[in-house]
């Protein structure tokens, strides 16, 4: 009945809840001192595994609940200080951590568990719980079996044995008087009794003192109870299950009393009205003297409308600072369509500015401070919802403990992790995929940077290794660094190796820097030995690829002997962009602040044009590529095609006309992979922040382009994706060849 | 309409009490440990109680005891949720004054039915 949508979504909040549970129990598990755990951290994990195994069998899945059963027994007796907190036992935790994740996960896509690995761990957790300790065997063997529900045999509504005829039972009640302050109302206990079958009470009223001496919270009654049941003697003795230990029970079966007719029963039957299916058919006797109270529960029938199952404003107000009640869970489309509105709304303001400057001198003052105000307000809800979908890179950084502890112990290296500016926050995506690039350079710290103890002793450095990763905010970017105290970058290395692939000319001078950072390139190893921790070297040009993709970037900065630094730099959001307007013929364009390093009117002079159409400009004492948007794009265009095709008749003269097309023109020098390149373009326009609109919802991705966005006047702009750009028409190799070239 | 106070640190759990016990035509408040649970009880009277036992906070047992205490809570159902048979967790929540309890897991019927048993 209860199996329905209304579950399936609570089971949903199980999965994700088992989710941060397991969290909890990693994060925990690795913090655990060896030996003298803390207690308060344990309690952690093991409540975590508690709501695990009790969710789990509460929401169907048995096999989850059945393998979180021994983790939890494990826990419970280090808790209780049974059990010393062993390397052995943690590790042991951690895998079925890891376990219960490939569980939750096969829950999620509904597919088949990994039987062989629950096995195999469960094998180990009963190895463990029947080893060390004597004590921790009784008591986990107690704990193991499996509770016999209380409510199991009132569930069986049907007769345990059909056709078993009435019997007869005389039950002496006599409550201790504190009974009734465990808000246990005999009443109740008859209610529920009379609804296996015909009751007859009598009370003992003897035992009540004088007036003067009466306590109103006591219980002075006692009772004789006579019930007509076709329900087994435990069945009757279940109701009296949370009272056994505060009164004095008997239960007699009252012997050759099978009774075919219970007409005798009259004023003190109690009818039940409720409990649901126990109602018997036959008890539907008026309410007598023992049932004042029974307004009783024509609730329990009633289907009443799905309530909300928030909370009431008094309970939300929590005390604690408990981490749930600082996050909210938002379907993520939700956030995207508010953000979508919102963007709309900005493009709608500055279509209203651009109105108001039209009409000059005429138009009304207040008419400009309502657009002011528009505009701040307009500003401030795109922030406030874009801060909706920034999470704090702690949910990222938290796999790190983990990573590391294994990957030290893999490697023989000592490795203290510290982690710092955790609550910085990114935008969702970002944070998705960051996750990646940053495993990705903090196994190459630990694999190349941070050098074996040994090595580390001969060098008078410290036997643990210090990584440290990092985020924090810096000038409207996200700034997250992986640090280590290592051996640093081997440039040597790295530049023969450059020299070896031709990425390097032989007699080429490169700073430090450069060198480092020629460790991005393509199919780039140095490691004498591939090993299985950070890979082939197809590693670097990955990382630096998936950042770029993120609008970012990445680069490293080393010192032989003392460590190395690899810094991410990556943009706030991915749903707005600062951007320069330019113009390229009727076109407008948006290229990203990020990626500009400076604009200088073109001379002439200073153009070289080498072959395959290529264009260099002299830049100060630098050649940088030029890109002409214009003829770029025009390729595209057949109209101006045919008038190329006019220009090439002439060699000689095209390229003179080339140098006076561009002249007057504007070189926006841009920066990618840490080269420089120039765009032409026309005109220089405003500077703003646009709402970034993605091209392949309505068209389709295009090679070059990020996205698109809404003009004030309606028009649409494409945004220039600068790395993407360059690597399309610019072949890495080729561009250092014009260099030399030109020079 | 009877009003029952759910407290439990695990959000699901809590989705599931209320969903199962609304359906039934109750009304429920949530809390999330006991300090939260003990706050709600004071500001609002409710017909019946129901707690976890392993909470941050404050937990099942002490919320019981403390509830106990208060002059509106002497005789009101209190039923602990245990994933524990042992006789030994049960004469804890008896001690510290329970009225009954709960053992986990269990579906919604057999909520119900025990919900119906102190609530009648």
């Amino acid at each position: 009945m209860f199996d329905d949508e209304g579950m399936e979504e609570i089971k949903q909040i199980f999965l994700e809840e088992s989710g941060e549970g397991l969290d909890i129990m990693e994060a925990g598990l690795l913090n655990l001192n060896l030996g003298e755990a803390d207690l308060e951290v344990v309690n952690d994990i093991f409540r975590a595994a508690h709501s695990i195994k009790g969710g789990g069998g509460t929401f169907g899945f048995m096999e989850v609940s059945d393998f979180t059963h021994g983790v939890e027994t494990i826990l419970d007796q280090m808790r209780e200080g049974k059990r010393s907190v062993t390397q052995e036992a943690v590790q042991l935790l951690l895998e079925t951590v890891d376990c219960l994740r490939a569980m939750m996960d096969s829950i999620r896509d509904s597919s088949p568990y990994d039987e062989p690995r629950i096995n195999a761990l469960k094998e180990r957790i009963e190895i463990l719980l029947s080893s060390d300790n004597e004590a921790a065997v009784a008591e986990g063997a107690e704990t193991s079996e499996e509770p016999a529900l209380p409510t199991k045999q009132l569930d069986s509504d049907t007769p345990t044995e059909n056709g078993q005829a009435d019997s007869e039972w005389e039950i002496q009640f006599q409550p201790h008087p504190g009974m009734l302050q465990n808000g246990n109302e005999p009443s109740r206990i008859f209610r529920a009794l009379a609804g296996l079958g015909e009751l007859k009470v009598t009370a003992d009223t003897s035992k009540i003192p004088v007036f003067e001496e009466l306590d109103p919270d006591c219980c002075y009654i006692g009772w004789t109870l006579r019930l007509i049941t076709q329900e087994p003697e435990s069945n009757i003795r279940e109701i009296f299950e949370w009272v056994v230990d505060e009164c004095e029970l008997i239960i007699n079966k009252v012997v050759g009393a099978q009774l075919e007719n219970v007409e005798l029963a009259e004023p003190k039957v109690v009818p039940i009205g409720n409990s649901g299916d126990l109602q018997p058919k036959q008890s539907e006797k008026p309410v007598a003297e023992l049932a004042p109270d029974s307004e009783v529960p024509k609730v329990a029938k009633v289907a009443v409308p799905k309530q909300p199952v928030k909370p009431d404003v008094d309970s939300s107000k929590k005390t604690g600072g408990n981490k749930e009640s600082s996050s909210i869970r938002v379907d993520i489309e939700k956030i995207d369509s508010l953000l979508n509105l919102v963007g709309e709304l900005v493009i709608t303001q500055s279509m209203l500015v651009r109105y108001s400057k039209d009409c000059g001198d005429s138009i009304l003052g207040e008419l400009r401070d309502g657009l002011e105000q528009l505009e701040r307000n307009a500003r401030e809800l795109q922030e406030s919802a874009m801060q909706i979908r920034m999470l704090p890179i702690k949910v990222t950084f938290s796999r790190f403990p983990r990573l590391v502890r294994d990957l030290g112990l893999k490697m023989n290296k000592k490795i203290e992790l510290k982690i710092s500016g955790e609550q910085t926050e990114l935008d969702k995506t970002v944070l998705e995929k960051i996750g990646d690039p940053l495993v990705h350079l903090v196994r190459n710290s630990l694999d190349h940077g941070i050098e074996t103890v040994e090595k580390r002793r001969a060098a008078g450095k410290p036997d643990t290794g210090v990584l440290h990763l990092s985020a924090s905010h810096e000038a409207g970017n996200i700034v997250i660094q992986v640090e280590d105290d290592g051996a640093g970058l081997n440039r040597e290395r790295i530049l023969e190796k450059a020299i070896e692939r031709g990425i390097v000319g032989e007699d080429e001078q490169l700073s430090n820097d450069a060198i480092d950072n020629l460790i991005f390139q393509a199919g780039f190893s140095t490691a004498e030995q591939v090993s299985d921790v950070s890979g082939r070297g197809v590693g670097m040009d990955v990382v630096r690829r998936n950042i770029q993709d993120l609008g970012g970037c990445v680069d490293v900065h080393s010192n032989p002997g003392v460590g190395s630094i690899f810094t991410i730099r990556l943009p706030l959001t991915l749903a707005i962009l600062d951007g320069q307007l330019v113009k390229v013929g009727d076109d407008t364009y948006v290229i990203p602040l990020l990626s500009i390093v400076e604009s200088v009117l073109i001379n002439p002079e200073r153009l070289s044009f080498i072959a395959n159409d290529s264009t260099v400009y002299r830049l100060r004492e630098e050649f940088i590529p030029v890109l002409d948007l214009k003829q770029t794009w025009q390729q595209y265009v057949e109209v101006d095609n045919q008038e190329e095709k006019d220009e090439e008749k002439d060699e000689e003269k095209e390229e003179v006309s080339e140098s006076n097309r561009l002249a007057n023109k504007l070189l926006v020098v841009v920066e990618a992979d840490r080269k420089r390149y120039g765009l032409v373009v026309d005109d220089l326009c405003d500077q703003q922040q646009v709402v970034i609109k993605a091209l392949e919802t309505n068209y389709k991705n295009v090679n070059g382009l990020s996205g698109s966005t809404i003009l004030g006047d309606g028009a649409v702009a494409l945004i220039l994706d600068i790395p993407s750009l360059m690597r399309l028409y610019f072949k890495n190799e080729a561009i250092d060849r014009m260099a030399t070239i030109a020079s | 309409m009877q009003t029952i106070l759910t407290v439990d640190d695990s959000p699901s759990m809590r989705s599931m009490l209320s969903f199962a016990l609304n359906r039934a035509g109750y009304k429920t408040v949530e809390a999330d440990n006991g300090v939260a649970g003990l706050e709600a009880a004071k500001k609002q009277l409710f017909d019946l109680v129901i707690t976890d036992v392993n909470m941050p906070e404050m937990d099942g047992l002490s919320l019981v005891s403390e509830l106990r205490r208060l002059e509106d809570y002497k005789f009101t159902p209190v039923l602990v949720l245990t994933t524990e048979s042992g006789d030994e967790k049960k004469a804890k929540g008896k001690a510290a004054g329970a009225t009954g309890w709960i053992v986990k897991p269990f579906d919604p019927d057999q909520l119900l039915n025990i919900v119906s048993r102190v609530l009648g």
